[in-house]
Parts: C-alpha cells; structure tokens; sequence
C-alpha cells in the first residue's frame, strides 16, 4: 500500500460502530474505505448531510454533494439540513470523531492547515469549527514533507487553525497520542523502527510501555 | 395574498446598485442561482461586497463577478477553488476576509434574528481573534462574533410558490434559508413555480414572508 492507504487504514480502526465522524477532503476521505467488517460510521459532510454515501459516479448532481462540491450518494438513514445546523452538529458536541489533514501539527496539539502566508490562502472552511467542536480529532499526514522535513514540530510556525485541539496524530509510520506532557508514541508500522520514527520526528516523543505494531499490507 | 412578487431578470437588474453588499446562498455553487449571477455579471455593477460561503469557480457562481471585477470585499470560509480569488487578493485588487464557515452561520443567522452577536470557542488563539472581544462565560473563553448584514440576498429554492414558499432539495440548502432572514431584500431564483396550495407548507425551507422578489431561472 501507499502511505495514503497504509494512514487511511490504520485510521479507520480508531472509528467506532455507530459514531457521527466528519472526513476531510482528500486523504481522510478514503478512510471510509477502509472500515472493518461490523464497523458502520454514519459520515458528517459540513455542507448539510448525514448519511453521505460514495462518490457519485456520472453527471454533476447539485443537489447532493459534499464540502469539495462533489456529486455524492446519500445512504437511506440520510438526512439534509442547513449551515447553521450543520455546524451545530459540529460545534456543540455531536460529532464523534474528525479526520483531517494539515501542514503542521506540534507536541502540544496545535494545527496548522489553512494558511502558507504569501503563498496558498485557501481559507479554514469548516475546519476551525471542527477541530474546535469534535470530541476526538485525529489528524492525518505523511510523517515528513517531500524534502524529508518532519511535519510534527516541536511549535508549528504557520497560522494556526486551532490550539491544542488535536488528540492523535496517525502517519505511515506511527500513531502518536498528544498528552497533556507532549506527544507519546503508540504504534509503529510493520516496515520501520522506534529508532527511525524518533529520528524523523522534530517534536520529542515519549514510548508507551508497549510499542505496538500496525499493517502496511 | 399580496401584490405579485414575480420578477423578470431586468426588474431584478434593476434593483442592483454600485457598492451593494450582497448574500449569495450556495456551497461550491450547489444551491446558488447561476441564472441570477449572470444577470448581475450583465449588469456590471461595481464595488460590490459579497458574502457567500466560498469563492466560487473561476467561471462559476460569484466567480464569475469576481472575475469581472465587481467585486471591492469578498466575505468567506473557502476560496481554495477559485485560483483568480487569491491573485486578486495578493494584488491588493479585491479585499478578503476569511470567516470560519460555522461562525460565518451563526453571523448572518444573528442579523436575521436579532441577535447583537455570538459567543464562539472557534478561532480561539488563531488569527480570527485578532480584533475581537474575548468575553468569559460559565468558566469558558469565547469570542464575540458581530451579526453580518446584507442590502439585498440573491438565494434559490428548486421550488416554491408564488408568495416565495420555496423548498431547497437535498445539500442546495446550506446559507440559502440563513439568508433570507439577513438582508433587507430577498431575491429568490426558482427552477419550477407553483400556484399557491401547491407547496406542502410543511416542508418549506424558504419562508414566502421573508422574499420580496421571484425569478423563474432555468438550470445554468
């Protein structure tokens, strides 16, 4: 597998039967692809639906799509609404689980995705509502950059999308919790070692008792 | 039942003036009127403040304006898909203000219903703070966001009846409703009108009461 595919289904082993989980756009989004067996999530999409299905195939469909404007599916237990509650949903308490990606993610759970100052000013979208509002958020990314720069920091240098907001942090190398006392390693996958791990992570880390390990097949 | 409310696009151009703050319902331009967007394009107003969710496509939805260069402000969560929104912006050409999209919501629901603001944890500690209140209640820190106001909202309803009761299907209803309440005037764009009667009362997301002007558009 890919590193998109080895994060999206380590990830998908953190959601459990039955939660409301909203996915990013992108990588998050194939996390859905990778629920276990038994494991049913119903998915947020921020836009105003519970219940989004797959990704529709054939013509635009205005009238049922999620946050990237995309024609989508909506499952029979679905249900369509407006912004304001949609994001009640999402602030006051009722979403289980985020999945997003970000730019920078650092030892005390801050993250920064929406902004490179200069250069790339997409906007936050929803995501400071979810990160602020979502009872677990699990942050997303390749371990390092494409110039083999580590992405968790000991302090993200862009703007921030949200502060201490981010509870676990899943690459295709490590699952790591963020603690009150900095970030603790959890997991490694199946190709690589604490040794490496530690090396690529510029934010200090501490072991859990037991190091366990997760799949890349 | 009042005097009809039906609206050709010239009367609805006609209601358009330089240096108007407009709402535009739509996500992405699901649920934005595309038909009326041209008409304001045709129009060439100027100066313009917009507030929609996102910024559109370059060649769709309020991208459109933005393009023309009507647009003076543009009030939004995302503008990640419409490439012209950031050179624009880095020319110092068109002002952007980036509002977290739940508190850009629950600004326009607080105008719509009077409302003097809302407390939010969103954009605690971030660049959206900057500025603004942080007031303290029951232990917790928040945010005063102010209500945001419009001159005229250019919304769309799949169907409605000719007093303006309207039914957004599926996600096309995301600000659209939101809006209706926000601005002085309502615009409402619809792709199939009925007499009244015809539109199950209880099932209408666009409130008749609150629009002052129809349009049947057809699909853009």
């Amino acid at each position: 597998m890919d590193a998109k595919q080895i994060i999206s289904k380590r990830v998908a082993l953190e959601l459990k039967d039955g939660e409301l989980v909203n996915l990013g756009i992108g990588l998050p989004t194939m996390v859905a692809d990778y629920l276990p067996e038994g494991v049913e999530v119903i998915l947020q999409s921020e836009n105003g639906m519970i219940g989004m299905g797959h990704i529709a195939s054939g013509p635009h469909n205005r009238n049922f799509t999620n946050a990237g404007g995309t024609s989508v599916t909506i499952l029979p237990h679905g249900a369509c609404f407006d912004s304001v509650f949609s994001f009640s949903l999402i602030r006051g308490g009722h979403v289980d689980s985020t999945v997003l990606g970000t730019l920078e993610v650092d030892q005390h759970g801050n993250i920064a995705n929406y902004m490179i100052p200069g250069k790339m000013v997409p906007g936050m979208g929803g995501a400071m509502d979810l990160v602020t509002g979502s009872r677990k958020v699990i942050v997303v990314t390749t371990h390092t950059d494409k110039a083999g720069n580590s992405k968790i920091l000991k302090q993200c240098s862009l703007p921030l999308t949200g502060v201490a907001c981010c509870d676990l942090i899943v690459t295709e190398l490590a699952v790591i919790e963020v603690t009150p006392s900095g970030l603790k390693l959890l997991e490694i996958a199946d190709n690589t070692t604490v040794e490496e791990v530690i090396a690529k992570t510029e934010a200090p880390l501490t072991l859990a008792d037991t190091i366990k390990t997760f799949t890349t097949n | 039942m009042p005097k009809s409310k039906l609206t050709t696009l010239d009367e609805f151009k006609a209601l358009l003036k330089d240096g108007m703050t407009i709402m535009v319902g739509g996500f992405m331009t699901d649920g934005t009127p595309e038909q009326l967007i041209n008409a304001v394009v045709e129009s060439g107003v100027k100066n313009l403040t917009l507030i929609n969710n996102d910024g559109g496509y370059p060649e769709r939805g309020i991208g459109k304006l933005i393009a023309n260069g009507q647009v003076k402000k543009l009030i939004a969560s995302h503008v990640g898909l419409n490439p012209t929104v950031a050179k624009l912006m880095n020319s110092g050409e068109m002002e952007v203000d980036l509002v977290p999209q739940g508190t850009l919501a629950e600004r326009i629901r607080a105008k719509g219903a009077g409302l003097g603001g809302i407390l939010t944890q969103t954009g605690l500690g971030t660049l959206v703070q900057e500025g603004k209140q942080v007031i303290e209640s029951e232990g917790k820190k928040y945010l005063l966001e102010v209500p945001l106001a419009a001159d005229l909202a250019i919304i769309e309803a799949t169907y409605a009846d000719k007093f303006g009761n309207g039914v957004n299907i599926g996600t096309t209803r995301n600000f659209n409703p939101l809006m209706a309440l926000a601005a002085d005037k309502v615009v409402l764009g619809t792709y199939k009108l009925h007499e009244l009667g015809e539109v199950d009362p209880s099932i209408v997301t666009i409130y008749g009461v609150l629009v002052d002007h129809i349009v049947q558009i057809e699909e853009m």
